[in-house]
């Protein structure tokens, strides 16, 4: 997957937790959970629906690659094929 | 032939706005179904049937505010015939409310089945408020958002493209200033009065190591899908759940002088809802659930919660409040107990600390957890053996 479908699939799952957020306004590098005000219940959301969307198993332990969006975004240009 | 009156949510609400029916008349009805959803202090809610019946007619225009207790709608029941010619009782859209002190009528508590209706369009929070500002009629506007739900955005494109600002707003940063208290604001705000006016706080902090609920946590999440993962919340709530079912005099509710324990526990997890306030509904039975079910239940609850509809049951009768951090803030969180509640659980984020562990000095991750009791009903001796039996459970957590 490119860094271009990253981005749109991540936006949209974002939005679906946080509508109220506008993606185009955050900090891209910064904490994904402060930009979105966020709990680990919602981002556990997150997780879920990344998983369920592109069939990848996001263990735990790699959550701390999720702390950004620019990260989160590398994650799946990785993981996803 | 009964009525569906506005139910009361709390001791502190005398009255709540009708904003939507989701039955017609003539419809079939059952006990528990969702009819009606009532914009309170505490946000929109979604008021249940307690009897089977025919839904005949409503006597409540949409958007009129009333005081609690008031018919909102007849339900035939089932079998009889539809009503003859009544009054046409479209009661005017009443002024703003009107202080009333509650009819005797009391409303029959909502039922408590987690039945899953509600087809209709949810609104987020913010976007409820904004329509409310301004003006702009809820059933009118199409929801754009992934499950079309109604969106702050929608709002703002039936509001004619307008800025979300008030618009009356002076130029600059200072905007929130200008408003006044939303409805939840105004709600904390008086509820948060009304304790610390009425409940003497005693508060106790206590220091719990967390490697075992987190290893037991990161154990079973191991092998299991996001869908199914645990969060260290869901081992909280529990912990808490079974110690107030060991020391009951946390878990009730205290009105007309007198405390009442409550025979079931109903947890009441504060959920922040952005930019808007603070709720806490209850987890049924948060004592008797296991976690995946518990967890389950936070999970939908949440949900729900964020999407701006949650169900008079839950609101109305948690007997014990946790309220935590999660993992961003600070070490400790003190509560203040909801009325007429009697305690609340605050629990901070965990942090890493230097820790003394037979005999020797290691890293560990712990978290401060925090009770407020209430003088009236208990005290601190009482009050520490309750926190120190949630510590006790959490060190063996797979036992929760």
């Amino acid at each position: 997957m490119n860094a271009t479908e990253a981005e749109a699939a991540l936006t949209q799952e974002l939005r679906r937790i946080a509508p109220d957020v506008d993606v185009a306004g955050i900090d891209r590098e910064a904490d994904l959970r402060e930009q979105f005000d966020i709990d680990s219940m919602d981002f556990l959301n997150l997780v879920t629906a990344l998983n369920k969307r592109f069939g990848i198993p996001i263990p735990d332990a790699d959550y701390p690659r999720l702390g950004s969006f620019a990260g989160a975004v590398a994650y799946l240009v990785e993981q996803v094929p | 032939m009964g009525e569906f009156r506005m139910p009361s949510l709390g001791a502190d609400m005398e009255a709540g706005k009708l904003v939507e029916w989701l039955v017609k008349p003539g419809a079939p009805v059952k006990h528990g179904d969702i009819l009606a959803v009532v914009e309170t202090q505490k946000g929109a809610i979604e008021i249940e049937a307690f009897e089977d019946g025919i839904f005949e007619r409503p006597l409540v225009e949409i958007g009129a505010v009333v005081p609690v207790g008031t018919a909102l709608a007849m339900i035939a029941g089932t079998g009889e015939a539809a009503a003859p010619e009544a009054p046409v009782a479209a009661a005017k859209a009443g002024p703003e409310v009107v202080a009333a002190p509650s009819p005797p009528a009391a409303p029959p508590p909502p039922a408590a089945p987690p039945v899953t209706t509600g087809e209709r369009a949810r609104v987020s929070p913010a976007a409820r408020r904004l329509a409310e500002q301004k003006g702009v009629d809820l059933l009118a506007v199409t929801g754009t958002g992934p499950s079309g739900e109604i969106t702050l955005a929608d709002v703002e494109a039936r509001a004619g493209g307008a800025p979300a600002a008030p618009p009356a707003a002076p130029a600059g940063p200072a905007l929130v200033a200008a408003e006044a208290m939303t409805g939840m604001r105004a709600a904390i705000a008086a509820a948060m009065a009304r304790s610390k006016r009425e409940i003497p706080h005693y508060y106790l902090a206590h220091t719990v190591d967390l490697t075992a609920a987190e290893a037991f946590v990161a154990k079973y999440n191991e092998r299991r899908e996001p869908a199914e993962r645990l969060l260290l919340g869901a081992l909280f709530i529990k912990a808490v759940s079974l110690a107030a079912k060991k020391y009951p005099e946390f878990s009730g509710h205290f009105e007309g002088g007198a405390f009442t324990p409550s025979a079931a526990v109903h947890a009441g997890v504060a959920i922040n809802i952005r930019g808007t306030g603070l709720v806490a509904p209850a987890i049924h039975d948060s004592d008797q659930l296991s976690l995946d079910a518990l967890m389950a239940a936070m999970r939908d609850l949440v949900a729900r919660v964020r999407a701006g509809r949650f169900r008079a049951s839950e609101v109305a009768d948690p007997t014990i409040t946790v309220s935590s951090l999660g993992e961003r803030g600070v070490e400790t969180l003190y509560g203040v107990i909801y009325p007429p509640q009697v305690a609340i659980v605050g629990v901070g984020m965990p942090v890493l600390r230097p820790w003394a562990v037979d005999g020797m000095i290691g890293v560990r991750r712990v978290v401060s957890m925090t009770l407020a009791g209430d003088h009236r009903v208990s005290d601190g001796h009482r009050g520490a053996l309750f926190l120190a039996a949630i510590d006790t459970l959490l060190q063996s957590a797979e036992a929760l």
